[in-house]
């Protein structure tokens, strides 16, 4: 087994042991935002928190939200598309960052 | 041992033990619900185990290498059921796949002739791929169901090859689209038309369903858009945790995860229309059961102290009956409810 245990994943409102109040807000907000129907669909917001998952390479919400993402109806084509929306705003954002380099570069007379 | 051998196999001992750990009894109990029999106005009758495909989720067992088939004694006597009982205004058969049973053309026929619903749990590629014993073709399909006015239900996991083929097996999405053309050609499914073509979705894993409205929108834009393809409805079923599916489940070590899924999400309105509360089920052998699935699990129906056959049918015992229920029961009540028609919230 690995560091991460993936039964870990139902003990997350252990979590609010010594802060019960501060969990169930977060909870409360947590459930209002993703788990139900709004401006967006659940299916959609799953696949936004799918992509997120995998940006912040967390194996529980990669597991969680790999199965929510089946049960709202998408399927691994979606899904694949949607970490593929992730993995390139990841390579655009390091490469935006070339510009800062060349800022760098200029201030440094190199540019 | 074969395959299908293999995956025939069901281990009684464990399914009693899986009752007693996810025990539907005590949830009723519970939820202070009583679900006894309202009606009967469906008889289902599963008329043979043989058929062309094999699939991962059957909880028929169905293969190419099943041979139970009703026999047209029982038949004749399931149609005598239907003259005399004026309530059961349905006929829903199915199988395997339950075109490959000789006496099926008959046996819809004279249902029609009684002014029954006849509906048909159709898989599509029987049409294309004929019968895998004999060969014979069954090409006239969508005309005979035309002809019958036969609602046609038909499997169709996913608007997309990978899914369809992955639970159904490989080239099954292709031939199914053949096959749904041919329908439509008739008239099936299209507007203004009397003839009723829906489709069942079932997820391709253990997972739950996705919302059958939802569902509905994406099936009908999709198959429109790439194929042309028309449909009325689409009926959206929770895998039940029995036989090939459990067993895979098991594989898997994910049946405990599915079962407490299925449990935390009991709905209570979803179990006041559970099916078997208006619908009897027929096995190929002629006995009774509560549903197509305490079929599979050979939980069969006593009524007024005797086990019920259709030799014995008596609609007053059986609408008296106790039904029988069992963990896989929280299949059906399981969130928007499943059904042999779909959803039942």
């Amino acid at each position: 087994m690995g560091y991460y245990d993936s039964k870990d994943l139902k003990r997350f409102g252990e979590v609010g042991k010594f802060s019960k109040e501060l969990m169930e807000k977060f909870f409360d907000y947590y459930n209002s935002a993703i788990g139900e129907d709004g401006a967006l669909t659940k299916r959609e917001k799953a696949l936004i928190a799918l992509a997120v998952s995998h940006v912040k390479q967390c194996p529980y919400c990669i597991d969680s939200y790999t199965t929510q993402c089946l049960e709202t109806g998408a399927d691994p084509e979606q899904m694949t598309e949607a970490i593929h929306v992730a993995a390139s705003l990841e390579a655009g954002i390091t490469l935006i960052h070339g510009i800062q380099m060349h800022n760098a570069l200029e201030k440094n007379g190199a540019l | 041992m074969s395959q299908v051998t293999v995956l025939r196999q069901r281990d009684i001992s464990q399914d009693k033990t899986d009752d007693v750990k996810y025990s539907f009894y005590k949830k009723l109990s519970e939820a202070k619900t009583d679900l006894p029999p309202t009606t009967i106005e469906t008889l289902q009758i599963n008329i043979t185990k043989l058929c062309n495909q094999t699939c991962l989720h059957c909880h028929v067992d169905a293969s190419p290498k099943r041979k139970e088939q009703m026999d047209l004694e029982s038949v004749n006597r399931c149609l005598e059921i239907l003259a005399t009982n004026e309530s059961i205004k349905n006929l829903d058969i199915t199988g395997g796949a339950p075109e490959l049973n000789p006496h099926f053309d008959f046996l819809v026929t004279e249902a029609r002739k009684l002014n029954k619903h006849v509906m048909v749990r159709h898989n599509l590629t029987v049409t294309l791929d004929g019968n895998p014993v004999t060969g014979e073709s069954k090409e006239y399909l969508p005309e005979f169901y035309a002809e019958n006015q036969v609602e046609v239900i038909s499997s169709l996991p996913y608007y997309q090859e990978y899914f369809t083929d992955k639970q159904r097996g490989k080239g099954v999405f292709e031939k199914s689209i053949e096959s749904i053309l041919m329908l439509n050609e008739k008239g099936f499914g299209i507007e203004g038309s009397e003839l009723i073509l829906n489709f069942v979705y079932n997820p391709v894993g253990a997972f739950l369903p996705a919302s059958q409205q939802s569902l509905e929108t994406d099936f009908k834009r999709e198959l429109d858009k790439k194929y042309g393809i028309k449909f009325n409805n689409l009926f959206v079923i929770t895998n039940m945790p029995i036989n090939r599916f459990k067993q895979q489940l098991k594989r898997l070590g994910a049946y405990d995860e599915y079962m407490v899924k299925l449990v935390n999400a009991f709905n209570p309105t979803a179990a006041k229309s559970v099916m078997c509360r208006s619908l009897i089920s027929v096995s190929h052998d002629g006995k009774v059961y509560d549903c197509d699935f305490n079929q599979m699990l050979d939980m069969d129906v006593v009524a007024g102290g005797e086990p019920m056959t259709i030799f014995n049918f008596d609609y007053n015992k059986l609408v008296n009956r106790e039904i029988m229920f069992g963990s896989h029961c929280f299949g059906c009540t399981a969130g928007s409810g499943s059904s042999c028609g779909g959803t039942t919230t």
